[in-house]
């Protein structure tokens, strides 16, 4: 009998994960247009005409109209195609700030995504990152090397800071039952205080500055431009499109990826099955850190040049909730951290033309993961079939919302 | 015939872990608090000890024009040094013979070693200082001030927690609540008002915490993460488009102004220290001893602990398990948004983006470290205020410890709290579990 | 009181459970549900105990039609369930776990547990219970455990008393108690529902009995009807009694366990000195109530237990001390007792279950990289060979039966060639069609020469298996005893007894105990 119902779910949730690009969809348009209504309201012209608004509504509509397709036709003219642009250059620089912007995200989301994967809550790629670009920018402005041999250099220094970061979390995880999600945070503002430490001192604080920056990098180590100094996008993209390829490839097509997944899924299956859950655990964090540090790299020799405070800006908690928008899929994590790409860049633009703080962005990208993550409401708030929907609930929150599997923050003997 | 003897490994013991997943906490020989112990009294023996500065660390013990004014203690660093740090390898000897004999360690030998340990840190720190001579009664009353927020957000965290509901959200309640306290302060200038709106604020993020954990199933960790970012744009978009343009309309809230109580304040170093708060103060102290005796001697408590330890017990006893979980989260949503009025009414009378700096984390922090207990988050929560006003008062005193170090230390200490190398830290077995019936 | 249920259906999501069931407990009757797991018997309680709602049908206390919203008004209208899985609070003690839900309060619900305590050593006294109201329930063996659960049930003032497999964790002796605190609860008026899939104990216990099959009522009958008609009834077709298995050739001594001890984590010796061979061709099967050392015992052989000392010779090689993965390969196959938590991964397909523990190697792997094509021959390969039950190779573990995913299990560990192959709870949750396939090919793995261990907790399986019976109390062998020792004997051991104590004792009484013999069926269904 059991097998009846069983199966009978399956199907319910083949017919989900199909319908899950639909939902998705939607819950990005229903986020947009809660932050253009945020826009709308907020915006000064829209509250001048709603003083008279019973004299004429259709003026304060207007108007609220006028500011929020305002502020998302700058966004896209950041984001994707400037249209109003004198030149071709100019035309197509938004796609490329995208690209730009959606460098680091890759990777940094391919770690969170990796740990997701291996039943890791992985909230620590900013600590990482910060690892990673505090390593990368010492390797950057001490060594004097030839540019490929720096360069290689710089990628592996920035990912064995993160790597080193992640794995104290791997190695906490596996020795004593340390829960990840709260190391994570933990040494995510030990990151930041090491990072504040280490730019007050000469080691890293620029010659003559006594603003806490570090040295400019060696022009050896930066990433090289991909496509001319026009534009910003360098080398690391290849790195990011490289290393989407390879997670993919790791967890789909090799062992340890098996062992990763089956650790993630149920440890104590995987156990009794002979795979060294703790050797799992610790590699799975050196890996996803590794990937976050990357994404360090990216900043410090991509973009930045050198290493500040605000040098992983919010890089690492983005990347969470891309691998979330990704379902922790790597083709998924790539196309989420294009999207998100876009909203950075667009929001910049959209801050400078039209005065919108680029706030709202981080609105629509927590909104967006939510709804993804309760296909549901989604589904209610269309009107879809509602009785489906809610014999799917628990369904869904199986499908879109890679749990770790034995993770339930607070249970467990050693939190 | 043999008969069952409870004292052996009885056939309770693995039924009922395989059911309800616990452990038996008979003969545990956890060797990590040991080692934690000892490497304690390591750093003790080389830093505070070996390391000890000559000079006398002293501690002024009240302000001039206090009723009873004392006199300040004067204390040799190195002298206090080695005394305490022979009293923190003694407790990890007598914890080590202990583990030996298989008998638990008093709760005392963990309280003592703390404040030991606390005490020649102290002592070594302000004795290395350039001046070394710092103010008791500033040291720890701005720690008290520091912990406020934390202490109500480690609150809402036990109250969720306990009902099985993880709480990573507290920063977000804490903003939102810092957010509504200015705006509702502002227009209407009363404090009271605002303290009501900064309630509302937490509110509105536990009711999303609840939407979407409980009735939408969604990871209770997940939806904490992403609330913290909605907030932190939600509070930072409407601080630039409505707050920074009309700072005198909406971003000028009354302060909340502190008082004393008669005769209570005169007390020689406690009277400043407990009787000389804002009402959000008084009301810290309250709002602990309240949640403290709900939560254990209540009905209420009884029944929000079983639905966060064993909902399906709770739910076959016919105790709503949702609704329980639905109100604690709202409660504590109330309680740290309480809290974070205290950034727009007590410290600064203005919001600023993302001005609760990471204090929600620390009060998640304060709430392990405190064994979801509200009494051990509140002195979790003094503890990381203390740490935190450490560096302000010993910048002052010019010390060789880097700020940047000090402020790392209750992260640090957390760290060294969910390795165990504190002691065993528990939390409700069914936190971060949707219940669904059947 | 008296309680009718009356057509009650319930569907999950389209799939029904329970289909029009009609069922009449009389007042200080003790009436039996029988069925096979998942025949829906667990299901129909939920909807009398209001945890869930029924789809169609209604129920009747005392001719009177009510409505459950949930078990706070089965409760008040004096339905009491004791459920298989204990609904207590391990960390609470015994009496705020009775007095949850029902508790008395002071002034501003400040609680006071006098009133419950006092309750507590009423009914304690009246029945015997020996419990103390202040000791924390994890520290309480399963049987007290139960107890609590019945006082529970007792000071809200039921009437009817749901019992959902109550004897699954309880020793033969502790049954025996369990049948007479019956016998005095209906002496007093109290209905009982008795839930079980054994025969025997259904047989001994019930004044009347109802089988259910894939969710309907399949009969009635008197607790003397034969037992071969019940278990017929029971699993919908004739069934052979006997496995038609042919005594064992032991050969040679392969495994030997010498002086094996095995700290649990909480630091208390799970096992206790054992020591024991296993030939050859024969099957040891390890008998006892749930949690007497077994699963550690077994664990510790496959090197998943790390406070383990003695030894352990598998062929003359040393096993203690090496690691899971060194002990697989060394030809070792492991059946774990839970094989939701440790046998499978829900979310892995089929093909995947099927390389568990061996996807690193050839020719499921080349270096670090794994081979498509021969994962899923396996899986093809297997699904066949076993009568793997599912719409592809490629269906998530999480979709099929119980019965289905003990054949991925075996179809693994019999995937390789065996030096000793371990099986703990080979059936249990396992339909009786997916039983007598598993015991067969068990028996052919011993008949072509692999020492096989069998842990069971259910007599009928232990005995029905095993060629020698080896009996486990707390973590101490209790003796080695033929496959044919009477039940009698084993009940003694499984309570503590060793084998000459347990053969002097039944020498002595010479008079059955409670519960008689009777032929036994394949696997826990007897």
């Amino acid at each position: 009998m059991t097998s009846t119902i069983k199966k009978h779910n399956t199907t319910l949730g083949t017919r989900l994960r199909g319908s899950f690009f639909l939902v998705s969809l939607l819950a990005i348009v229903l986020s947009l247009i809660v932050g253009g209504l945020l826009i709308a309201v907020t915006d000064e012209e829209t509250a001048k005409a709603a003083k008279y608004l019973f004299a004429a509504p259709g003026d304060t509509l207007s108007a609220a109209w006028k500011a929020a397709a305002g502020a998302y036709a700058a966004m896209f003219r950041g984001a994707i195609f400037n249209y109003q642009a004198e030149s071709f250059t100019g035309m197509i620089k938004p796609i490329t700030e995208t690209l730009t912007m959606a460098t680091p995200l890759i990777t940094a989301a391919l770690g969170v995504a990796l740990a997701f994967r291996a039943g890791l809550f992985n909230i620590g790629a900013q600590g990482q990152l910060i690892i990673g670009a505090v390593l990368a920018g010492y390797i950057g402005f001490t060594l004097n090397l030839p540019w490929p041999l720096h360069i290689l250099l710089v990628v592996l220094a920035a990912a064995l800071g993160g790597a080193l970061w992640g794995g104290i979390v791997g190695l906490l995880k596996a020795r004593t039952g340390a829960h990840e999600v709260i190391v994570t945070i933990m040494l995510n503002y030990v990151a930041v205080y090491l990072l504040a430490f280490l730019l007050s001192t000469p080691m890293m604080q620029r010659p003559g500055s006594n603003d806490p920056v570090s040295q400019i990098i060696h022009d050896s180590a930066k990433y090289p431009l991909i496509f001319g100094p026009d534009f910003r996008v360098h080398f690391g993209l290849i790195l990011g499109l490289l290393a989407t390829w390879g997670v993919w490839w790791l967890l789909e097509r090799s062992t340890l990826g098996f062992e990763l997944k089956a650790v993630g899924a149920n440890p104590s299956a995987s156990r009794t099955a002979g795979i060294n859950t703790t050797r799992v655990t610790i590699l799975a964090m050196v890996l996803a850190g590794a990937l976050a540090g990357m994404a360090g790299a990216s900043q410090v020799s991509g973009t930045e040049h050198f290493v500040v405070g605000g040098v992983a800006a919010s890089i690492g908690f983005d990347a969470i909730t891309v691998a979330l928008l990704g379902r922790s899929r790597p083709l998924g994590v790539l196309v989420a951290a294009l999207l998100f790409g876009a909203f950075r860049a667009g929001g910049v633009a959209m801050q400078t033309q039209t005065g919108t703080p680029i706030d709202i962005v981080l609105v629509v990208q927590s909104l967006i993961v939510l709804f993804i993550a309760a296909p549901p409401l989604v589904r209610s708030i269309f009107g879809m079939n509602a009785r489906k929907a809610r014999a799917a609930a628990a369904d869904d929150s199986k499908n879109t919302t890679p749990t770790p599997p034995s993770g339930t923050v607070t249970s467990g003997s050693t939190l | 015939m043999k008969t069952t003897e409870s004292t052996h490994a009885a056939p309770g013991h693995r039924a009922s872990g395989k059911n309800t997943g616990t452990v038996v906490p008979v003969l545990v020989r956890d060797r990590k608090p040991v080692i934690g112990y000892g490497i304690g009294a390591l750093i003790a023996l080389l830093f505070f000890a070996i390391g000890a500065p000559s000079a006398l660390a002293t501690f002024r013990l009240s302000s001039a024009g206090d009723a009873v004014e004392l006199p300040p203690l004067a204390i040799p660093s190195a002298a206090a040094g080695w005394v305490l740090a022979a009293l923190l390898v003694a407790a990890t000897v007598y914890a080590w013979l202990n583990l030996r004999a298989g008998r638990k360690n008093p709760g005392w030998l963990a309280l003592t070693y703390g404040l030991a340990f606390l005490m020649a840190f102290l002592i070594w720190v302000v004795g290395s200082a350039n001046n070394p001579n710092i103010s008791l009664i500033t040291l720890l009353g701005g720690s008290i001030a520091l912990a406020l927020p934390m202490v109500f957000g480690s609150l809402s965290g036990v109250l969720s927690e306990r009902s099985g509901v993880v709480n990573i959200a507290i920063e977000g309640q804490l903003l939102l609540g810092a957010f509504a306290a200015a705006v509702g302060g502002s227009i209407t200038q009363n404090v009271y008002v605002a303290l009501i709106c900064a309630a509302v604020g937490g509110v509105v993020v536990s009711a999303l915490l609840a939407l979407f954990a409980i009735k939408y199933l969604v990871n209770q960790i997940i939806v904490g993460v992403v609330l913290n970012v909605l907030v932190s744009g939600l509070t930072a978009f409407l601080f630039g488009t409505l707050l920074a343009p009309n700072a005198d309309a909406l971003n000028s809230p009354p302060r909340l102004r502190s008082f004393s109580i008669p005769g209570l304040a005169d007390i020689p170093i406690l009277g400043p220290l407990l009787f000389r708060q804002t009402l959000l103060g008084y009301l810290m102290f309250v709002a602990v001893a309240i949640v403290w005796f709900a939560l254990y001697k209540t009905r209420w408590g009884l029944r929000v602990r079983a639905v966060g330890e064993h909902p399906k017990a709770a739910d076959t006893v016919g105790i709503n398990v949702n609704r329980t979980r639905v109100i604690n989260v709202l409660i504590g949503g109330a309680v740290a948004g309480l809290g974070g009025s205290y950034y727009t009414l007590v410290s600064v009378s203005q919001f600023s983006r993302d001005m609760t700096a990471g204090a929600g984390f620390i009060a998640l922090a304060a709430l392990i470290f405190g064994r979801w207990n509200p009494l051990g988050a509140f002195f979790a929560a003094l503890l990381f205020g203390f740490a935190t006003n450490l560096q302000y008062v010993l910048a002052q005193a010019g010390t060789a410890v880097p700020s940047q170090f000090m402020a790392m230390l209750p992260y640090v200490v957390t760290i060294f709290a969910v390795a165990g190398l504190v002691g065993k830290s528990r939390g409700p077995a069914a936190a971060g579990e949707p219940y669904v019936k059947g | 009181m008296k309680l009718e249920l009356q057509g009650i259906t319930k569907s999950f999501d389209g799939f029904v459970a329970n289909d029009s069931v009609d069922l009449v407990v009389e007042p200080g009757q003790v009436h039996c549900l029988l069925g096979e797991n998942g025949a829906g018997k667990s299901t129909l309680m939920n909807v009398l105990f209001g945890l869930y709602e029924p789809t169609a049908g209604r129920i009747l206390v005392d001719g009177k039609p009510v409505v459950f919203r949930g078990p706070g008004d089965a409760m008040a209208a004096g339905i009491g369930m004791v459920h298989q899985h204990f609904m207590l609070i391990p960390v609470f003690t015994v009496a705020e776990n009775v007095a949850l839900g029902n508790e008395s309060t002071g002034v501003g619900g400040i609680l006071n547990l006098e009133e419950t305590r006092r309750s507590i050593k009423e009914i304690s006294d009246r029945y015997g219970f020996d419990v103390d109201p202040d000791a924390l329930v994890e520290d309480l063996p399963v049987g007290v455990q139960q107890r609590v659960e019945i006082i529970k049930a007792l000071v809200r003032k039921a009437n009817l008393l749901i019992l959902d497999e109550p004897t699954a964790v309880l020793t033969p002796r502790e049954t025996d108690e369990l049948i007479s605190i019956i016998g005095q609860l209906t002496d007093s008026g109290t209905s009982i529902i008795f839930i079980s899939h054994k025969l025997r104990e259904v047989k001994a216990v019930s004044d009347k009995i109802t089988v259910i099959r894939r969710g309907k009522v399949v009969g009635t009958a008197n607790p003397d009807a034969p037992a071969t008609e019940l278990a017929s009834l029971m699993v919908g077709r004739a069934v052979d009694l006997s496995l038609g298995r042919t005594p064992a050739i032991p050969g040679d001594a392969i495994l030997q366990v010498r002086g094996l001890n095995v700290l649990s984590e909480t630091g208390i010796p799970a096992v206790d000195q054992v020591s024991f061979d296993v030939h050859a061709g024969e099957i040891l099967a390890v008998a006892g109530v749930q949690g007497n050392g077994q699963t550690e015992l077994v664990e510790a052989i496959m090197g998943l237990q790390d406070k383990a000392t003695g030894s352990i010779l598998l062929g003359g090689a040393e096993l203690l001390g090496r690691n899971v993965k060194d002990i697989i390969n060394s030809g070792v196959g492991y059946v774990p007792e839970d094989r939701s938590t440790d046998g499978l991964i829900s979310s892995f397909t089929i093909a995947e279950n099927l390389i568990l523990n061996r996807y690193d190697h050839a020719p499921m792997a080349q270096g670090v990289a794994l081979k498509l094509p021969a994962i899923a021959a396996n899986a093809k390969e297997k699904v066949a060979e076993y009568d793997i039950r599912a719409g592809s190779s490629q269906a998530l573990a999480s979709t099929l039966s119980g019965g289905n995913q003990q054949k991925i299990v075996l179809a693994r560990e019999f995937s390789r060639p065996l030096k000793l192959f371990i099986a703990a709870q080979p059936t249990r949750g396992v339909d009786v069609g997916s039983i007598e396939f598993l015991h067969r090919r068990i028996l052919a793995e011993r008949d072509a020469g692999t020492p096989v261990i069998i842990v069971s907790t259910e007599l009928d399986e232990v005995m029905e298996l095993g060629d020698r019976i080896a009996v486990l109390f707390h973590g101490q062998l209790m003796g080695i005893v033929p496959g044919n020792t009477s039940r009698d004997i084993l009940g003694l051991m499984m309570a503590g007894a060793n084998a000459e104590e347990a053969l002097a004792e039944v020498a002595a009484q010479q008079v059955p105990t409670t519960i008689k013999d009777e032929p036994t069926l394949p696997g826990g269904i007897a």
